[in-house]
């Protein structure tokens, strides 16, 4: 898995249309947010707004590519070479979408540096060890759900069309631009099922200090498992379903 | 008669041939429902940063929300066509040039108006926004204004998008442009000075501002300055895409690089 990841990572981040996803969509959102927050009194807004454009160019990336992951797959060819692989499947795919999800680093950096280069927005870091081991575990997690998407997609033709929707909601209610208090209120239990509000809180918490991250870090790596466990069940369904009527390749 | 073939009638089935892949299961995700959850990311945005009012945003996002078919769709109007190794056999035509390319671009600009329609009606129900009634004919042409202005702008993209090899990150960052540097969701004066005199000659900035005067209550008579400017930015990006485009097919023609991906 770790060298599937390694080759996976090195091939997803020399995709033009996914470097533009990771460093220009932090720009763009973080340019808004700049001019729409810098009239508050609180200072440490900009800096979330900071982390919170970068965990928006991760998912964005991540849900439209993880969902998409095994139709590009099968328009090469490679999917039943693939499935009929001695490695458990869900083996294959989970490297493929944290790799994909990993590419986000790429966000981070430049969400980071252009705040603080174009808008003067430092990120004091308060903690670092829960900072540097948010980071990670937050993109283990959308990895992870990445990978659920892309097993629960599968029966789809346009399984990015179907990812993608999941763009805006999730930004919308992770609280990566705007605090989750503002929404409706039922809404904050529909965001603790999803990876970015925990990552999110960690990466946060860890650089403005107001709370302790490793609660969430905690979450993170919980979400993981249960990510896993049940894109593996969904994959074995589909998989088992397809080998049965002959259908993998079909489209 | 022949130009007129074929800009009405080349026209469309250029559009369902190159966008045959749009089925409901697509359009509906990508065309009717994303814009609705930028709208409300936006709006939400708004109230968090208690700058400008659920009209603003919604309107702004709404009618920045056609540069989604009108950039991607024009620019794939012709890239699609390399894709598909048709595009030799276009240019190789006697097909007079104007109407061929700009027939293209009518399909782009109602499907690009219906989608803003569709997302202000919508997203301005699902937030509660309150507009005169009397205002609903007048935004609803502002908004075409508007889509014209962003396809001729896509034109542009579109002459670009011969010259390299992926249009979508091309496309992409003229969204993200647009997004920022017109007020959809930046008041203009909240803007540095030089942000502010790149949005003026950009689509969507007058077009977005007569949009939300009309809906406070102004008059077509009273925006129709802004909606002149809008109209007129949309013309010369039209005419600069379509010379990009004939040069790029001189170029091509000259290097036989046409079909090169």
């Amino acid at each position: 898995m770790a060298k599937g990841w390694a080759i996976h990572f090195k091939q997803e981040s020399r995709n033009p249309f996914f470097l533009w996803i990771l460093i220009c969509t932090p720009i763009i959102y973080a340019t808004i947010a700049y001019f729409l927050f810098r009239g508050g009194k609180d200072g440490q807004t900009l800096a979330a707004a900071a982390i919170g454009s970068a965990m928006m160019g991760i998912w964005s990336l991540t849900t439209t590519a993880s969902a998409a992951a095994l139709a590009q797959r099968r328009r090469a060819g490679l999917l039943e070479l693939l499935v009929a692989a001695p490695v458990p499947f869900w083996a294959v795919l989970a490297p493929i979408t944290i790799a994909i999800s990993a590419v986000g680093v790429y966000s981070i950096g430049a969400s980071l540096l252009y705040t603080r280069l174009l808008f003067g927005v430092a990120l004091p870091i308060e903690d670092w060890p829960a900072f540097v081991a948010a980071v990670p575990a937050s993109i283990l997690a959308i990895g992870m759900l990445g990978f659920l998407l892309g097993a629960a997609f599968v029966r789809f033709r346009a399984a990015w069309a179907v990812g993608n929707l999941f763009e805006f909601p999730v930004w919308t209610i992770c609280g990566l631009l705007i605090p989750i208090a503002v929404l409706p209120a039922w809404i904050e239990p529909v965001s603790w099922v999803f990876a970015p509000t925990w990552g999110m809180n960690a990466m946060r918490d860890a650089a403005l200090g107001e709370q302790s991250a490793w609660d969430d870090i905690a979450v993170c790596l919980g979400l993981t498992v249960a990510y896993c466990v049940a894109g593996a069940l969904l994959l074995r369904f589909f998989l088992r379903s397809a080998l049965r009527r002959g259908t993998l390749a079909l489209t | 008669m022949t130009a007129l073939r074929i800009f009405a009638v080349g026209g469309l089935i250029s559009f369902r041939a190159l966008f045959s892949f749009l089925r409901p299961e697509i359009y509906i995700p990508s065309m009717l429902v994303a814009p609705i959850f930028q709208i409300l990311l936006f709006v939400y945005i708004g109230r968090s940063a208690s700058l400008e009012s659920d009209e603003f945003y919604v309107i702004g996002n709404a009618v920045q929300y056609a540069a989604v078919p009108c950039l991607f769709a024009m620019i794939f109007t012709v890239a699609g066509e390399r894709f598909q190794k048709t595009l030799g056999y276009i240019l190789v035509s006697p097909a007079a040039r104007l109407p061929l390319f700009l027939g293209r671009a009518v399909p782009v600009m109602v499907n690009g108006f219906f989608i803003a329609v569709f997302s202000l009606v919508v997203g301005g129900l699902i937030v509660g926004i309150d507009i005169p009634a009397g205002s609903v004919a007048p935004l609803f042409f502002a908004t075409a204004v508007c889509t014209f202005s962003c396809t001729g702008f896509g034109l542009i993209g579109a002459g670009l998008g011969l010259l390299m090899r992926d249009q979508a990150v091309l496309a992409n960052i003229m969204f993200g442009i647009l997004l920022v540097f017109t007020g959809a969701n930046v008041p203009i004066d909240q803007l540095p000075g030089w942000m502010q005199t790149i949005s003026s000659v950009l689509p969507f900035t007058h077009g977005i501002e007569a949009a939300r005067e009309i809906a406070d209550g102004a008059s077509l008579a009273d925006v129709r300055g802004l909606l002149a400017t809008e109209a007129a930015i949309g013309v010369v990006y039209a005419a600069i895409g379509y010379a990009f485009i004939r040069n790029a097919e001189r170029l091509s023609l000259r290097h036989a690089t046409l079909d090169r991906n």
